[in-house]
């Protein structure tokens, strides 16, 4: 009896003292730092013998991004319902009486058209007319908060790439054929945050189930436009790539895959 | 009990793992090619009416044109490669009810531009449709009506709703630019004002060429333009109305007034006026003609263009020894020096987006345009040459247009003077082709305010 216990006790024991070291923060081991010119290739190859680093803030990360996020399907209902806005373009001569007719036309349409591909949460969040000072404050919180949110999240996964279903051959053959379709919207500022992260749902071909950009709330927000047109080119990119080169086996473990799109690099360089 | 604790443990662990085993993967790379673009003619819907609109352009195709400026436009922003028409697969008039995706993704196009036309009464009816061809769904859809006259500006705001949507950014080609028409040998220049579209089409002239004029500028909320120009053979700043063509001298100086501009509301002009050998920069609210002096220096301040805002001035001095660019609050206060590079710098103008000071800089005997942020870092060059200079930037903040003269030989020939625009890349410089030779060009801002 005496020594079942003491087994069970050192058993349940030891079992603790793993789960907090692979999870308390402090014990985590802190990245290798590397000389900021060495390219993202060479990162994974030296981090194949990584520890895996602080997963207990990565999954309380991903945690709440559940709750924050609603995702919503980019699969908007067809458009080609929507009708085209009558919109009168105003003569030089009658230019004064005819602008405000334009206005009140345009912009009732525009949001009733904005609301038709946003969620039943959003529309309330979003359209509400009393609530948008606060919006404007609320998208610039957003911003700044994914920003920190971004880099924590970009540095852990190239980390941990050896966690991930995909060997570093075949990451490198899948970035190398994303790189090829990827259009790079070119009037964007180079000042602004420029990440964007999408969910892949894929099938056992390599081609795309379900797309959707993880951030998709910021799409519809106001003072977002860059960020809709480089979602949107993120978004076209990896459809125009399919199939997408995936491991012949192993589905399980590339079936959802994340990918961050960050143009930041190419803009500047 | 125990089994049942160790179990969950487990379970904890496995989820774990799962969270962990989502494949990630950063993507940095793309490239950086203009996105390619079918822009599909506009068809003639049955039951137009005839109409002439003039010697090229009828009912027949006028879609054919409008879609044909908006594939220039498009192409000359340099971030859209508009594809060759004689590839496309399907037809105007199917493609704009719904377009068989495959056939334009086999193309290469990513965006496709359908629309159609309706004459009826004597208006002009323009719809078009802008479809992401690899999502496969349609995303703008507006409609123009308007005197078919217009076809043309109906065709630039098109382009304008098309870049916003496919950039993020506002347009710039529902534009006018104001510049000064030159001709004659050139000690005998005989200088006009001129106005026209963004594209060159369109050409009117606003004086007839007795006085010499010089730096036109636009108002920013106004059909108004003020400008410089000679009374009794003294430099003075005009005010000219297009709508009505009336002009006056701004202000009562008792000497020579030059380099106006507008304030950003439109509200007041600022310039330079010159007594003694002295100039300093003034401003003039043009409805109560309430003058105010900003600068007191026995430099040359000259050059004053407001920043967006209305809070900053940027202009040029001398007052270091070479002419460098000084920022000041707009009431003249906080003077500071932004400019340290060799050479001279001139003609600063403030973006319209807040971020860049754009500069005529000559070093070595040649001439930069080039741009800076608002505190003097960030300096970059973005063309060079023989001679050229006065930028003045598209309303987006993302174009600069400028003038460029070349040599003239020993026997003063050869000598030109063009437009030309570059954009903030400094890979897209085009000529802008004018009737006659130009200068001193200034952008208007957005025609339709949208």
């Amino acid at each position: 009896m005496m020594t079942k216990n003491l087994i069970l006790s050192v058993l349940f024991h030891s079992f603790m003292i793993i789960l907090t070291a692979l999870s308390l923060p402090f014990m985590k081991r802190n990245p290798i730092e590397l000389p900021p010119i060495v390219s993202v290739e060479f990162i994974q190859i030296s981090d194949k013998t990584n520890i895996p680093f602080a997963p207990k803030a990565r999954k309380t990360l991903e945690k709440i991004k559940k709750e924050e996020e609603r995702v919503v399907s980019e699969q908007a209902p067809p458009s080609s319902k929507k009708k085209e806005k009558p919109d009168r373009i105003p003569l030089p001569e009658e230019k004064k009486e005819k602008q405000q007719i334009v206005k009140k036309k345009q912009n009732p349409e525009e949001v009733e058209l904005q609301i038709k591909q946003s969620s039943e949460f959003e529309k309330e969040e979003l359209f509400d007319p009393n609530q948008i000072a606060a919006l404007i404050d609320k998208s610039k919180e957003k911003v700044a908060e994914t920003t920190r949110e971004d880099k924590k999240l970009t540095q852990s996964s190239v980390k941990n790439s050896f966690a991930s279903g995909l060997t570093l051959t075949q990451e490198d053959a899948l970035k190398a054929q994303i790189f090829g379709c990827w259009s790079i919207p070119l009037g964007l500022p180079y000042d602004e945050n420029l990440l964007v992260r999408i969910k892949l749902k894929l099938r056992p071909d390599g081609t795309i189930a379900k797309a959707e950009i993880k951030d998709h709330a910021r799409m519809n927000m106001p003072g977002n436009n860059f960020y809709k047109v480089l979602a949107e080119s993120a978004l076209r990119a990896v459809r125009l790539c399919q199939p997408l080169k995936v491991p012949p086996t192993g589905y399980e473990k590339w079936k959802e895959m994340d990918m961050n799109f960050d143009a930041t690099e190419m803009l500047k360089g | 009990m125990i089994k049942k604790i160790l179990f969950s443990l487990v379970l904890i662990l496995l989820f774990k793992q799962q969270v962990f085993a989502i494949t990630t993967i950063d993507i940095t790379r793309g490239n950086l090619d203009p996105l390619p673009i079918a822009i599909s003619p506009l068809y003639m819907s049955e039951g137009s009416e005839n109409i002439k609109l003039d010697n090229s352009v009828n009912q027949k195709n006028v879609g054919e044109k409008i879609s044909e400026i908006v594939e220039i436009n498009l192409k000359r922003s340099g971030l859209f490669n508009p594809l060759n028409k004689s590839a496309f697969v399907q037809k105007p008039d199917i493609a704009h009810l719904k377009p068989r995706f495959e056939d334009w993704r086999l193309i290469k196009a990513q965006v496709l531009v359908t629309g159609k036309i309706l004459i009826k009464e004597g208006k002009l009816r323009v719809e078009f449709r802008l479809w992401d061809v690899v999502a496969a769904k349609e995303i703008l859809a507006l409609a123009f009506t308007t005197v078919p006259n217009n076809w043309r500006r109906v065709a630039h705001i098109i382009s304008d709703k098309i870049y916003m949507r496919l950039t993020g950014e506002s347009g710039y080609f529902d534009t006018r630019i104001i510049y000064v028409s030159e001709s004659g040998p050139k000690t005998q220049r005989i200088k006009k004002l001129a106005i026209m579209d963004q594209d060159g089409a369109n050409t009117k002239y606003l004086t007839l060429g007795n006085e010499l004029v010089l730096t036109p500028r636009f108002s920013p909320t106004a059909q108004l333009v003020t400008y410089l120009s000679y009374f009794r053979n003294l430099p003075r700043v005009y005010l000219l109305d297009i709508e009505t063509g009336i002009q006056e001298v701004v202000g009562d100086f008792p000497g020579m007034t030059f380099a106006p501009r507008f304030s950003p509301d439109g509200k007041k002009i600022i310039m330079s006026f010159a007594q003694n050998g002295n100039s300093d920069i003034y401003t003039m609210d043009i409805e109560t003609r309430v003058v105010e002096k900003l600068t007191d220096h026995p430099s040359i301040d000259t050059s004053p263009s407001y920043s967006p805002d209305g809070k900053y001035i940027c202009f040029n001095s001398d007052r270091s020894g070479l002419q460098q660019i000084y920022i000041m609050r707009s009431d003249g206060s906080k003077v500071k020096r932004i400019s340290f590079g060799k050479g001279l710098y001139g003609t600063p103008v403030w973006s319209p987006r807040g971020d860049l000071i754009a500069f005529t800089k000559v070093s070595k005997g040649r001439f930069y345009i080039g741009v800076m942020r608002t505190d003097g870092t960030g300096e970059r060059l973005l063309t060079e040459n023989f001679y050229q200079e006065a930028p003045s930037w598209a309303p987006n903040g993302r174009v600069l247009i400028f003038y460029r003269e070349t040599k003239s030989d020993s026997e003063g020939k050869g000598f030109t003077a063009k437009l030309w625009s570059i954009d903030l890349t400094g890979y897209n410089e085009r000529e802008i082709s004018t009737k006659t030779d130009a200068s001193d060009p200034s952008w208007s801002s957005l025609l339709s305010g949208n």
